[in-house]
């Protein structure tokens, strides 16, 4: 793709072009070509198609991870029907980053462009308002597992102590409940999502022209009729955008799980057992990445949709 | 024995492994399983300090897990008596005691350091198998006079060299409040249905009964350990950690069986909540009994509440085996498979075999017996030398499930599934059945 692209700029160069004469001329060219393309290709192909492909491989394997790599061995399929059979943490992780994905696309995104387009009024005390939302987004997720713990605690934490009676046994048990535990931690993760995502539309509405908006407002619209059809398909790089880093935070959610209860008893997620099962004593190499190759799979679903719209935009 | 959800002292050591854990998960979902592979060593030697350092003569690395507060103090003390005694100096690198565990594979094959803190038992064997330990047989010739028999053979690699030195171990057992108990006229229950009668009683008087707590999925190890040992003994429960047993026998329903009879007595929330909270509940006396190791000690930090807390051998089940086994693991060091200043690791790791060491460390840190024959027991407290006795008297002493297991079948299996119990304890049979399927996958490979 960088070869094609930096083509026509060569052409540009050498004015009234000859051809013979601008292959001449490129010698040095060539090299910084070279340079220029040969660098960010074994940047790409060390830290993402060597640990991509090497995962796939691994993947058919079985290896503890210790001794040299002639003690791998090859065992075809087994990982992945073991994952699919006998694996009884599995199938709710694979459940639960879809619930993810659900939950941010549909409540915690939007509610951050709500966010984002009543600061965007110039109401008084925005720049307060924005603070306080964009803050979680400052905390690494690993910060917010912890203040969300203090807030969540059955005994000890602030929740039950207002509305319950731990010390007599009457509480919710926000973290242990397998039921009730994704949930809480979701909004845990929505409330650092929202925030983010309003942050990023905020900048977006401040670029729309205002004119649209007056004159659908001149035209009569209400406001959610022109927000919906004027100011939404103008920001629609911002949306792309969106989209993209809620799809990317639902399938890459580790953190706050990890630090709640390592991500076991509801709150698995395909992150955390590909960490579980490779990371930790067990050194379960293959089986680890076969997990990590569902999840790529899985990823490579929503980054087809978005590059076969990106080209497609292109075309027209 | 740390938790997870207190902040580690160390940021190097906790902070690193989730940093370096996100970048992965940036660059790609299955990079990160590659990486890891391929990267793992190099990603850890880079987070512990040591790896930049080279050894100057008479300087020792240490790599601790004591990175709860006053474990770390002792073994400090430790340290500065054996820089005073011989002039090497230590530089201790703390990782918080879960996420060493948890890096203990790459940390090893990577540049670790000099001597550092491991466990007895089934994870003692498995790296020494994996040559990621020196032998220090030349170290036993000094200790073995000192050490009971016990826990030399605790030491020892299935090859029969010792590759490992002990310091403390600290008995599993049912803690509880002399006040409450005398307070409500309790006694000690003998048997198990003493055991459920009082739960009963308790339950009445407006306590919890039994606190329980598995947030962090190892604690319900205990219960399941003891459990074991006290229906179908020690030597069953032995081999089915080696995977010699089957889990879906009638053996293992049993246990699981008796367990529910458990469950009505247990805190609410249990899967919640941290060791440290169901600690809190017995302090607070809204809980009467408590089966945790002595460590349980650490978080009655007034020395009245301490004077107060006792404990008693998990009652008989089947008769057969009566009280004759116990959980008490052992903590030790070991030496990584090259270090770079041998003579003075072997000096340490000696002198942390020493009386002396466990007198100093013991001091500051009353909850755990030391592993030295010669072991003061002038300063143990009441608790301490009931600890001792109990050990002693022990016929059996196991090292807890995890460190009698192969980790991956621990962590990965025996975790969720007895988290699963815990939330689902109707449904046993398929349960074990899910256990054993998984048990055959990795002891089968």
């Amino acid at each position: 793709m960088a070869t094609t692209e930096l083509a026509p700029t060569l052409d540009l160069d050498g004015a009234p072009p000859k051809r013979r004469r601008a292959v001449r001329l490129s010698l040095a060219d060539r090299v910084t070509v070279a340079l220029m393309v040969g660098i960010p290709m074994l940047i790409v192909g060390f830290f993402i198609w060597f640990p991509t492909i090497s995962s796939i491989i691994l993947s058919f394997s079985s290896w503890d991870g210790i001794g040299g790599l002639h003690t791998i061995q090859f065992i075809g399929t087994r990982n992945y029907h073991q994952i699919a059979t006998i694996y009884p943490p599995f199938w709710p992780a694979f459940e639960h980053n879809i619930y993810w994905l659900l939950f941010l696309a549909v409540i915690a995104t939007p509610f951050g462009i709500l966010l984002a387009y009543l600061l965007d009024k110039e109401i008084r005390g925005s720049r307060i308002y924005q603070s306080i939302f964009f803050l979680p987004v400052v905390l690494s997720l690993a910060v917010i597992g912890f203040i969300w713990e203090l807030i969540y605690s059955p005994t000890q934490g602030l929740l039950n102590n207002l509305f319950e009676d731990p010390a007599h046994g009457h509480l919710i048990d926000w973290l242990g409940n397998p039921k009730i535990n994704l949930w809480a931690i979701l909004v845990a993760a929505g409330w650092r999502h929202a925030g983010y995502v309003m942050i990023i539309y905020l900048a977006g509405l401040k670029a729309v022209d205002p004119s649209l908006r007056e004159a659908a407002a001149i035209d009569g619209a209400s406001e959610w009729h022109a927000f919906r059809t004027v100011v939404f398909p103008a920001m629609k790089p911002i949306n792309i955008v969106i989209a993209v880093i809620t799809v990317i935070e639902a399938l890459r959610a580790f953190d706050i799980v990890y630090i709640i209860n390592n991500g076991r008893n509801g709150l698995e997620l395909l992150s955390v057992l590909v960490t579980d099962n490779i990371i930790g004593e067990a050194s379960r190499i293959g089986y680890g990445s076969a997990i990590a190759v569902i999840l790529l799979v899985i990823s490579l679903i929503p980054i087809s949709i978005f590059v076969a719209n990106a080209f497609s935009e292109k075309r027209t | 024995m740390s938790d997870h959800s207190s902040p580690s002292p160390d940021p190097a050591g906790s902070l690193n492994p989730l940093l370096s854990r996100r970048k992965l998960l940036y660059t790609g979902a299955a990079g990160a399983a590659a990486l890891y592979t391929a990267g793992a060593s190099k990603a850890f030697g880079a987070a512990t300090p040591s790896a930049f350092d080279v050894a100057a003569a008479g300087t020792v690395t240490f790599g601790s897990n004591y990175s709860d507060a006053v474990p770390k103090k002792a073994m400090q003390n430790v340290f500065n008596n054996f820089t005073k005694k011989s002039g090497i100096a230590v530089k201790v690198n703390t990782v918080d005691h879960n996420t060493f565990q948890e890096q203990i594979n790459s940390y090893l094959q990577g540049k670790p350091d000099d001597v550092f803190t491991w466990f007895a038992g089934y994870r003692m064997q498995f790296f020494a198998q994996k040559h990621l330990a020196t032998p220090i047989d030349d170290v036993w010739k000094v200790l073995t006079p000192q050490m009971p028999p016990a826990m030399k053979a605790a030491s020892t690699g299935l090859d029969g060299h010792q590759y490992f030195v002990p310091i403390y171990n600290y008995p599993w057992a049912v803690f509880y409040r002399k006040s409450v108990f005398k307070a409500n006229g309790y006694t000690i229950p003998k048997t198990w249905d003493q055991f459920i009668a009082l739960a009963k009683k308790m339950q009445a008087d407006g306590l919890t009964p039994i606190a329980f707590t598995d947030k962090d999925g190892w604690p319900a190890m205990g219960t399941f350990d003891i459990l074991n040992m006290r229906i179908n003994g020690y030597q069953f429960h032995v081999d089915l950690m080696a995977g010699k047993k089957s889990w879906d026998s009638a053996q293992v329903k049993a246990v699981f069986n008796q367990w529910k009879e458990l469950l009505p007595y247990y805190s609410q929330g249990a899967l919640g909540l941290t060791w440290q909270e169901g600690a809190q509940q017995l302090l607070n006396k809204q809980a009467g009994m408590f089966l945790l190791g002595s460590f349980v000690g650490q978080q009655f930090t007034s020395a009245a509440d301490h004077a107060d807390l006792d404990f008693f051998p998990y009652p008989q089940i089947n008769p057969k085996w009566g009280q004759d086994s116990l959980d008490a693991p052992i903590d030790g060091f070991m030496l990584s498979k090259a270090p770079k200043n041998l003579a003075g690791a072997k000096q340490l790791i000696t002198y942390l075999g020493s009386a002396a060491a466990a007198n100093t460390y013991l001091a500051s840190d009353p909850n755990d017996t030391g592993a030295n024959k010669h072991t003061s027991t002038a300063h143990y407290s009441v608790l301490q030398k009931k600890a001792a006795k109990l050990i002693a008297s022990a016929k059996h002493i196991a090292q807890y499930m995890d460190r009698d297991t192969r980790p991956d079948f621990a962590s990965t299996v025996m975790i969720p599934s007895l988290q699963s119990f815990l939330n689902n304890p109707n449904d046993v049979d398929s349960l074990v059945k899910s256990i054993q399927k998984q048990k055959v996958a990795i002891f089968g490979s």
